[in-house]
């Protein structure tokens, strides 16, 4: 492991502390965008240069800015009175490490696990969108349609049932 | 003399090499880098102080005023026709009271600028400013543009948040959906140009725009799609780097100063720097994408450096950037929203449909016919769509007859 990558680690693991222990919710995602950065950063680091600048055009781009959007449009943005934490935090730890001790568990005793090292396949964004456009063009025709599905249900939400319909043009 | 303009052409790359020799082996990475670093920090930033020159005295001979014409070098005569004004400009930045309002939200306050201008600054590393000059040449450059434009959006919701100030909070709001609005159009008017070259890679764009045919340069403008794409690219530009006739959040006759209303002193120059800086590095990539890069025009200019031709195209789009900001009136909130959901998204997708029947018909006199027919039809049919409706005409006033 290099340093820039234990270091990226280590901010990306506070950042998203930070994002559970905070009290105002506009900190919280302004913590989540650095966490979806430091994500990026281990992806660049990776050499996986597409999936690195997806990560951020999508996370920090585009759902950082819808979080905080819902959380604006939806509340005063004043933060809880009481603590972040429930009563029953201790409990909480207790199930959460044994969750991950028996993930951790079954994913390194699992046959499909590579022990050996492989080579590092050639990932171009060339291979990427050839791979998207021939293999995998019934998934990303489907994410497409779902996508549409789930744009043309908001868009239906929030429309306006108006009785009659105003054609000034000037609807804003 | 071929010799000596190739070496002219390479000076700065050359200096770079030379410089780097003197730092041991090992380390050359790490000064090649530091070097190129500061060479942007270095040029755009005094280059931005050059353009609030060039634009106020501009927009001045615009609207028949001098603009500014005084400072010049102290305690001589020489007034430089103003051009030393961005001195005491920035002097006075520096020196003015930094206030930050009692309500506002401390750390995010003082934080907001430093997001805008980083991502910013990291836009310029993968603009080709000439020939072999490109700091990195990511496989995926163009999506690292966008994905790194992405964060601006981020600063400009913690500005106007961070101030407690409904005009602030108002401006950031409005400075967002205006920049997911036109985001859109922005990005699928240059997928074309990705369509075309079959690269997103900046480089590969150039090197594909870089022939000459009868004397004349073969950039993408030069195409019916092209010329398209750079039309909807460069409004779509002017809506994303604020600039008027997409102003409106920053409409000093409405909110004040829209997302920057709470910031003094230093932290407002850097809102100023970030935004003009921003609005070079995406006038950079419309002419990366559109108007061949560093290449030259015409075949018999070549000898000219790649990187005058780079600035001398950069500072034309800047010129009429400002053109338009001392001509047109302030758009209203849903006359923009209407032109770009209703107007610029459905032609920017027809305009990749035109792309794909250029690449895909023979090298013809015939593609031209049809894919200038698409485009000027589709423009004809949706600017009559958008207009259908609309009062235009003379205004009717209520109370002030």
């Amino acid at each position: 492991m290099s340093p820039a990558l234990i270091i990226t680690a280590i901010v990306t693991i506070l950042a998203a502390a930070t994002v559970m222990s905070l009290r105002n919710l506009v900190h919280c995602a302004l913590a989540m965008a650095i966490t979806f950065s430091g994500i990026a950063a281990i992806y660049l680091q990776l050499s996986a240069e597409f999936v690195g600048f997806a990560e951020i055009l999508v996370y920090v781009g585009a759902i950082a800015i819808l979080i905080v959007f819902a959380i604006l449009l939806t509340r005063s943005g004043e933060s809880p009175e009481k603590s972040v934490l429930t009563s029953g935090w201790g409990a909480g730890i207790v199930v959460s490490v044994l969750v991950f001790t028996a993930l951790g568990w079954a994913v390194l005793n699992s046959a499909g696990l590579p022990k050996a090292a492989t080579a590092a396949p050639e990932t171009t964004v060339k291979n990427i969108g050839e791979a998207l456009m021939g293999k995998f063009i019934l998934p990303l025709e489907i994410v497409g349609l779902v996508l549409t599905a789930a744009m043309i249900g908001a868009v239906i939400i929030a429309l306006k049932e108006d009785p009659k319909p105003d054609n000034s043009g000037r609807k804003s | 003399m071929g010799n000596m303009f190739t070496a002219l052409d390479q000076i700065f790359v050359n200096v770079l090499h030379w410089l780097v020799s003197f730092v041991p082996e090992p380390w050359h990475p790490f000064a090649s880098a530091l070097l190129c670093i500061s060479f942007i920090l270095m040029v755009f930033p005094a280059f931005f102080s050059i353009i609030t020159i060039f634009e106020r005295k501009g927009i001045g001979r615009i609207q028949n005023r001098y603009g500014p014409n005084r400072v010049g070098i102290p305690f001589t005569k020489i007034r430089l026709c103003g051009f030393g004004q961005f001195v005491p400009d920035g002097l006075k930045m520096l020196t003015k009271e930094d206030i930050v309002p009692r309500a506002a939200d401390k750390l995010v306050h003082f934080l907001a600028p430093v997001v805008m201008l980083i991502p910013v600054l990291l836009a310029y590393a993968v603009l080709p400013f000439g020939r072999n000059m490109t700091m990195t040449d990511y496989d995926a450059g163009l999506l690292f543009f966008f994905a790194i434009g992405g964060a601006v959006e981020l600063a400009v919701f913690m500005a106007g948040w961070s101030s407690r100030n409904k005009y602030s909070l108002l401006g950031a709001m409005r400075a967002i959906a205006q920049m997911i609005s036109y985001e859109i159009p922005l990005i699928l008017s240059a997928v074309t140009v990705v369509m075309v070259v079959g690269s997103l890679k900046l480089v590969d764009i150039i090197a594909a725009q870089n022939h000459y045919a009868y004397g004349i340069a073969q950039w993408n403008v030069f195409t019916p799609w092209g010329l398209l794409g750079f039309m909807l690219f460069f409004i779509a530009s002017l809506a994303e780097s604020n600039r008027t006739p997409f102003d409106l959040p920053e409409a000093e006759s409405e909110i004040i100063a829209g997302y920057f209303t709470e910031y003094s002193g230093f932290k407002f120059a850097l809102f100023f720097l970030g935004e003009y800086l921003g609005m070079f590095a995406i006038s950079g990539l419309g002419i990366t994408l559109f108007l061949g890069g560093w290449t030259s025009p015409v075949s018999f200019l070549t000898w000219i450096p790649s990187y005058i031709w780079f600035f001398t195209k950069l500072i034309t789009i800047i010129f009429v950037f400002i053109w338009i900001r001392a001509t047109l009136p302030r758009m209203r909130m849903d006359q923009l929203m209407n032109f770009a959901w209703k107007f610029m998204l459905p032609l920017a997708l027809i305009n990749i449909l035109v792309a794909g029947i250029w690449h895909f018909m023979a090298v013809d006199w015939q593609r031209w016919i049809v894919c200038s027919f698409l485009v000027v039809f589709s423009y004809v049919i949706l600017g009559r769509g958008l207009m259908r409706g609309q009062k235009l005409g003379k205004r009717n006033y209520r109370y002030a007859e």
